[in-house]
């Protein structure tokens, strides 16, 4: 299936010929054991989430479902616009804040846009991870990471503790062709003497909203 | 051998340059014990890292010993995917089909995601070549592309700047490529990534083209993955239209849960954190959001050559993570550039001389540039086995020299195997070391000592023979 | 038990004192000890320097001198680490897999001395005594190929009057590395100053390890520093005791300088 544009379909098959050759003599491997957990025992994932969340020097607040668009409010504090996805749910924002809806902006105009609000699909303990699908009420990518403040509710019930078990939840998200994005607090960078600096290209704060229940 | 590395001298030579150079050996000091310490604590904390490490290897070998299955496995899923895919056999063939990828689409500049792959085929000289601007975005490829320099450390290629040398570089040199560093920047970290923020925001927003590598490719569903930090991944993989990915034949993955001991593995070794900020996964075309115009470069470059061999196979496995390069004590002191390779460190002295052969002088020294101290190994994610991989291929480089004028180590170890060979002869040649230490007996050791020796005693003393040896006590006391 | 000392070519021919403490040591623990003549070296320094066809014949040599023996002992973490680690791998490479089989079958009994005393005696008090200041440098090969973590240290803690200080960066390779010390002598160097400044750090009177050729370039370095501190093998100071210190007043006085 290589395209006949940009080069020979010869280095195609000098490639796989050369592989072959060189695996004729070879002891096949068997596909791995698996003896590492999955479903990590976690005795609160919710405390260990936040906590690990909090870790990456990221904002990570506590409420019931009645709380989230309180919480939001506060989050947002300060912001001039806000953007938000289509399918987030209505309850989580405000009564009257008024919001950009997401109209295939683009990058330039989303550079103007100061703060965005998603949910989440999965939420990982151990590593204190967010994953986004970018299904219905979490936007495509670009929506989350240009705006400098993000601000993405996470449900209780989406945790889980570790990372096989949440990439067992994802497969299928996955499968679908959805992309997804993990994000471990905001964007940082170790590249000066390899001491960790917040704030770099992506948001650079990240609000957690944590519903309960 | 690239060009940019043609020339290279031995890595003694190199090294002997770079060990005087006190500012970089600070630099390295301090950066490498800093994530060393870092990787030390996040590792501890996994009570299943061994079982981790050993599943990593195995779902590499694996991959590795049925790779022609699984990568054309990931061609039908990607095109499936609406990826468009290309092979290439070496790093000419894969620089000619991205330039010509980025000239259809009538752009003159690409943004760049941090990729090894892209290093080691010199892409950005190829598109220099072309007329393309290609622009880094990685903090630490910004600093050593304005700093006209080369990349020392797999991860961090700018390792072996400080603070003040990068505010001095950013200050100098980014108004002449766009965005000009703010007149006030001071060497504070956070100031300095502020610079860089500011500097490559302008280039995101307009970029139409973008290039990256991928840190793994699943082959069922034709998935890529892009492990990174600062979120100009991010930027380059959503925003423009067209995206061209570089990916090393060993870069396959065969499920999606192959990817929960890597993304386990990855991070905690090469950054020293439980999980990096951003990874991406994205397969082929997705409708209405990020770039429309996905290719994907599959690139061998010399990968088969280490395929072929049980053993050489183990460095196939290597996920880039750097960990080994940050516990060794070489590379601690002698840092990344005497290598002469973008692959530097323990990891580096077993991959060039795989997949570059051991022709020239640099790679013929690298399986030599290592005191076998056995903490790669330790240190590796995907337990390659570093210290064994370079004696064997110090095998090679000697077996590679037999046949012509011998040299002088060659005749040194032969005698030494000859007199080794039979116990009468190695108590013949004691009876020569006994009577220099019956000479010497006045002396606790020995200066400084002329010719092959002064390799020793130039900085250390040596020590004076004994007067009888263990097998003359033990013939006299107890035969 | 027929316990066969191998003395390592390093040091029957060099340090002669350390295989002749091993034998003071295991026949003060009621072993009897045999040290087979046809003995010469392990082959790890052609090894590692790429002569593999050199060494394979010393790996043969090897297998014929000690395979009567239920044990092998050496006062060498770098020595057993070749004969477990790497004799098959030679014999295998070199088209001998019997003697890759052979090899294989072997390594297990063969024991770096703190292993044997720790592991098969079951001992950690060997009988010794040796006041002075001491650090402990764990040689790479001891630490990382044949793992024998902390028993050069139980061993250690239990000489009497021993004061036991912790070497700073103590897992770090000390640089010598075999003809990587000569191939590479100004990396060794920068790699073995650091150790050596560590080693005057603790104010130690004498760095043990369990390796001669560590010991050998470490000391190389403090003597050259004129730093006053002496380096023994870890052997010779489990072989002190009181009656030694009556006839000696400087410890691990051997009439010869450092290793």
């Amino acid at each position: 299936m290589s395209d006949a544009t940009s080069g020979p379909t010869s280095a195609r098959e000098a490639v796989l010929a050369r592989v072959r050759a060189a695996l004729a003599e070879a002891t096949p491997a068997d596909p791995p054991a698996r003896a590492y957990g999955h479903g990590a025992a976690v005795a609160d994932v919710p405390a260990l989430f936040a906590e690990r969340v909090a870790d990456y020097r990221a904002t990570v607040v506590r409420v019931a479902p009645s709380g989230v668009a309180v919480a939001v409010a506060e989050a947002i504090e300060g912001a001039d616009s806000v953007v938000v996805p289509d399918g987030l749910p209505e309850e989580w924002l405000p009564a009257g804040l008024q919001v950009v809806h997401d109209e295939s902006l683009d990058a330039t105009a989303l550079d103007r846009v100061a703060a965005v609000v998603t949910g989440s699909t999965v939420g990982i303990a151990v590593t204190g991870t967010i994953v986004l699908d970018h299904g219905p009420g979490q936007g495509r990518r670009a929506l989350s990471l240009v705006p400098d403040l993000h601000v993405c509710v996470v449900r209780e019930a989406d945790l889980v503790a570790d990372v096989p078990e949440a990439v067992s939840r994802l497969v299928g998200s996955v499968t679908a062709g959805r992309p997804l994005t993990w994000i471990s607090g905001p964007s940082a960078t170790s590249d000066i003497e390899l001491e960790r600096v917040e704030g770099v290209h992506g948001p650079r704060t990240l609000h957690v909203v944590l519903v309960g229940g | 051998m690239s060009a940019t590395f043609v020339g290279m001298p031995a890595f003694p030579t190199a090294a002997r340059e770079a060990l005087g150079n006190a500012q970089q050996r600070r630099n390295l000091r301090h950066a490498t014990h800093t994530i060393r310490d870092k990787r030390a604590r996040v590792v501890a904390e996994v009570d299943d890292w061994e079982e981790l490490r050993v599943a990593g290897a195995a779902i590499k070998d694996h991959v590795l010993t049925h790779l022609d299955t699984y990568l054309e496995q990931l061609e039908e899923s990607l095109t499936r995917a609406g990826a468009t895919v290309h092979w290439a056999s070496d790093a000419a063939e894969a620089n000619r089909i991205v330039v010509d990828l980025v000239r259809a689409t009538g752009s003159q500049e690409v943004v760049k995601v941090k990729s090894m792959a892209t290093q080691e085929i010199e892409l950005n000289e190829a598109l220099e070549a072309a007329g393309i601007d290609a622009w880094e975005t990685d903090l630490a490829e910004l600093i050593v592309q304005l700093g006209h320099d080369r990349p020392s450390h797999i991860l961090v290629p700018a390792i072996h700047r400080n603070r003040a040398e990068i505010r001095e570089i950013f200050l100098r040199e980014m108004g002449a490529v766009g965005e000009p560093a703010p007149a006030g920047l001071t060497s504070e970290p956070r100031e300095l990534a502020e610079a860089a923020r500011t500097h490559l925001r302008e280039k995101f927003l307009r970029a139409k083209v973008a290039i990256s590598g991928a840190n793994f490719a699943v082959a069922e569903t034709g998935t890529l993955v892009v492990v990174e930090s600062e979120g100009n991944g991010r930027m380059c993989l959503t925003l423009p239209e067209t995206l061209i990915s570089v990916v090393g034949i060993e870069k396959v993955l065969p499920t999606v849960a192959d990817l929960e001991v890597m993304l386990q593995l990855l991070p905690r070794s090469s950054t020293g954190e439980r999980m990096n900020p951003y990874t991406s996964m994205w397969t082929g075309v997705t409708p209405g959001d990020g770039p429309q115009d996905v290719h994907v470069v599959l690139l061998d470059n010399g990968r088969t050559s280490a395929l072929a061999d049980d053993l050489d196979r183990q460095a196939l496995r290597c996920i880039r993570c750097s960990a080994c390069l940050n516990v060794c004590p070489v590379y601690e002191r002698v840092g990344g550039h005497a290598y002469g390779s973008v692959y530097p460190g323990p990891i580096g002295a077993v991959l060039n001389p795989l997949i570059r052969g051991t022709s020239s002088a640099v790679d013929k020294s690298l399986p030599y540039a290592s005191s076998l101290c056995g903490a790669c190994f330790d240190a590796c994610p995907v337990r390659i086995q570093i210290p064994d991989l370079l004696v064997r291929l110090r095998t090679r480089v000697v077996d590679e020299k037999r046949g012509g004028l011998p040299s002088g180590e060659e005749i040194a170890m032969k005698g030494m195997a000859w007199v080794l060979g039979d116990a009468d002869r190695l108590e013949r040649a004691q009876k020569g070391s006994e009577l220099g230490g019956r000479l010497l007996r006045r002396r606790t050791s020995l200066g400084r000592l002329p010719g092959p020796l002064s390799a020793w005693t130039d900085a250390r003393d040596a020590p004076t023979p004994p007067e009888e040896t263990f097998r003359t006590w033990w013939k006299r006391e107890r035969g | 038990m027929r316990v066969a000392l191998f003395a390592t070519c390093f040091n029957d021919t060099m340090w002669p004192e350390t295989p002749r403490a091993v034998v003071t040591i295991l026949e003060r623990l009621g072993c009897t000890v045999e040290f087979p003549l046809e003995q010469t070296c392990c082959g790890q320094m052609l090894t590692n320097t790429g002569y593999a066809r050199e060494a394979v014949g010393l790996v043969e040599r090897f297998a014929d001198v000690f395979e009567p023996y239920d044990a092998v002992v050496a006062p060498s973490g770098s020595c057993v680490g070749s004969v477990r680690h790497q004799h098959a791998g030679v014999a295998r490479d070199c088209g001998r897999p019997d003697l890759a089989l052979r090899a294989s079958a072997g390594a297990g009994k063969v024991h770096e001395l703190s292993e044997f005393l720790v592991d098969v005696l079951g001992v950690t008090d060997v009988g010794a005594a040796f006041p002075h200041r001491v650090t402990y440098h764990p040689t790479c090969h001891s630490l990382r190929m044949l793992r024998v973590g902390d028993k050069p240290l139980q061993l250690l803690r239990a000489v009497r009057g021993i004061d036991l200080v912790e070497l700073p960066g103590a897992e770090e390779c000390c640089g010598f590395g075999g003809t990587f010390a000569l191939k590479n002598a100004d990396t060794s160097v920068a790699m073995g100053s650091d150790k050596a400044a560590h080693v005057r750090a603790t104010g130690a009177e004498v760095l043990v390890a369990g390796d001669n050729s560590c010991l050998a370039h470490v000391g190389g370095l403090l003597d050259r520093q004129r730093a006053g501190v002496r380096v023994m093998h870890l052997a010779e100071v489990l072989a002190s005791t009181e009656v030694d210190r009556a006839q000696s007043h400087e410890p691990g006085a051997t009439g010869r300088g450092q290793r």
